[in-house]
């Protein structure tokens, strides 16, 4: 316990000099790298804009209120697209997230030394780049369009599913397992029958989870090209229909609610 | 006894898997709805497969190109770019903890009046329903270009975030401990410092670090709507059909997120 002497009289302290003084370095570096990036971030903006952002949001809120709902009834195609991206899009997810995620988790990998980490690095890779990405690649190579959207969320998800998918594989109980292996069943057997019933649930709860996000990703694919609702949000700025922005983003964030909702109910009825 | 009857019934018989779904009505109609879905799907999705066919061949090419990145030719434009991410990410993370925190305190049921409450769970609401490039693009549109923008849209993502798993955590935490803080006369901030705030610190870092992490990958992309970063890079390598140099690109932001999962992993040891 540090104490410091004064005059003969002990009083408490909470850390040492030394540590204390180390702390100290530590948050002023930590200070000095924050000042650092401010200053970049600042050298590289043009103030005058910044001081002139309230008037320009008054007026921006101006002219896109109030939405103008008529157009509404032009939305139903990109909303129905929109929706088939994420769900497709996590279906291919997870047909080829469940063989990556055997071959990563530990227990089941059939060999720790080489193929696990190829499975860990397709999970890396396709989990730090964002869907955006994917897609503007993808229309690079497929053209623009839904196709290029699906096939962009789902390299995109194959990470995010497999990595939770094979947390899951290696925390399951290996007694089951032995009891199945114990019968003599084969391999397959024994991942149909000892496995697979363990993980369903949370399979379940990863396919929905990952759909409810994909809904979000997949509204603004359309930014780039791959087809969805952000494709009217992409034309409409570019216009500066702002009561045509309005009321796309209103729907928006009318679908992540809903699809938010739709997967917190199912999750809760699943587990 | 019913059971056993069960049991009894069943002998002599061979043994069935039961099915994840119990009730065969609601078995047959989610598995026949999802089916008329899909073909409802398939067919309304135009798949131009001679222009697919065609791209496959520049499709090789990009995969071909990661055997041979080319960090040099464009190093300048991606060196300024990353740094300009890194910056942003820096920047936003540290406002965006420091703002989440006290957000964070007022949403948490337990240690908040109503009041409080209802308006910091309005602002996690707003937050987290508002994507991060929707953000950035009007955000754009009222600040001007560059990386102000992304800033301030990292910044009110990382709020969102932060706050909802903190107030959580905090709902969660032992009541008995704060009690025996605030027991011994001590001052609403020495009750958060004492009580609270040690309860909490471990899976606050931890949710930091991870927030970091997301938001470098999020800087990626802001600048596709012009708020700053490596991402304008980017799209200029693919509008350009650069592969090698969009190649090199991809494995420095994989590299860089990897260092910072595996960073984060240490740290969350440490703290835990």
């Amino acid at each position: 316990m540090p104490v410091a002497d004064a005059n003969g009289v002990k009083i408490w302290r909470r850390r040492t000099n030394r540590e204390s003084l180390v702390r100290w370095f530590g948050w002023l570096i930590g200070v000095a790298v924050f000042l650092y990036c401010w200053q970049q971030i600042s050298h590289a903006t043009t103030w005058f804009f910044v001081w002139d952002a309230p008037r320009i949001a008054g007026d921006i809120w101006e002219r896109a209120t109030p939405p103008r709902w008529s157009y509404l009834t032009q939305l139903g195609r990109p909303i129905w697209d929109t929706l088939n991206i994420a769900t497709l899009g996590t279906i291919i997810a997870l047909m080829l997230a469940v063989p990556v995620a055997f071959l990563a988790a530990r227990n089941t990998t059939p060999s720790a030394l080489i193929i696990r980490p190829v499975a860990l690095l397709i999970i890396v890779s396709t989990r730090s780049i964002n869907s955006l990405i994917w897609a503007l690649l993808l229309i690079a190579i497929i053209g623009p369009g839904v196709f290029a959207g699906v096939i962009a969320i789902a390299i995109r998800s194959i990470g995010f599913c497999a990595k939770l998918l094979y947390e899951a594989i290696e925390e399951i109980d290996a007694t089951q397992v032995e009891a199945i292996t114990a019968t003599g069943a084969s391999r397959w057997q024994v991942m149909a029958y000892g496995i697979v019933p363990q993980i369903l649930p949370a399979f379940a709860g990863i396919a929905v989870f990952r759909w409810d996000i994909n809904i979000r990703e997949s509204t603004v694919l359309g930014l780039v090209g791959a087809g969805g609702i952000g494709l009217q949000l992409q034309a409409s700025l570019n216009v500066l229909a702002w009561p045509r922005v309005s009321l796309i983003l209103l729907v928006i964030l009318a679908a992540v609610v809903l699809s938010e909702w739709v997967s917190a109910k199912v999750r809760g009825a699943i587990i | 006894m019913s059971e056993h009857r069960a049991l009894d019934d069943m002998l002599g018989r061979p043994w069935r898997k039961p099915h994840f779904i119990q009730s065969p009505a609601l078995r047959w109609s989610l598995i026949a709805g999802f089916v008329a879905y899909l073909i409802a799907a398939f067919l309304t999705i135009e798949v131009d497969l001679g222009r697919v066919y065609q791209g496959l061949d520049r499709g090789w090419q990009f995969v071909l190109s990661f055997t041979r990145p080319d960090f040099v030719s464009r190093w300048s434009d991606i060196w300024s770019g990353l740094v300009e991410s890194i910056v942003m990410t820096v920047a936003a993370s540290v406002v965006g903890i420091a703002i989440s925190i006290p957000i964070g305190l007022g949403a948490a049921r337990n240690i908040a009046p109503l009041p409080v409450y209802v308006v910091c769970r309005a602002i996690v609401a707003i937050s987290r329903a508002l994507q991060e490039i929707i953000v950035a693009i009007l955000l754009v549109a009222i600040f001007g270009f560059g990386p102000l923008a992304g800033f301030l849209t990292l910044s009110f993502a990382t709020i969102g975030f932060l706050s909802k798993l903190l107030a959580e955590d905090i709902e969660a935490m032992d009541r008995v401990q704060a009690e025996a803080i605030r027991a011994s006369g001590a001052r609403w901030m020495q009750w958060i410092n004492y009580g609270v705030q040690p309860q909490v610190m471990p899976r606050l870092v931890g949710l930091s670090m991870y927030r970091i992490d997301i938001n470098f990958r999020e800087s990626a992309i802001l600048g596709l709507v012009g708020a700053g970063g490596i991402g304008a890079t980017l799209n200029t390598a693919f509008d350009r059909y650069e592969y090698d140099t969009a190649a090199a690109i991809l494995l420095l932001i994989i590299g860089i997120v990897m260092a910072l999962e595996y960073l984060s992993g240490i740290i969350r040891a440490r703290v835990q």
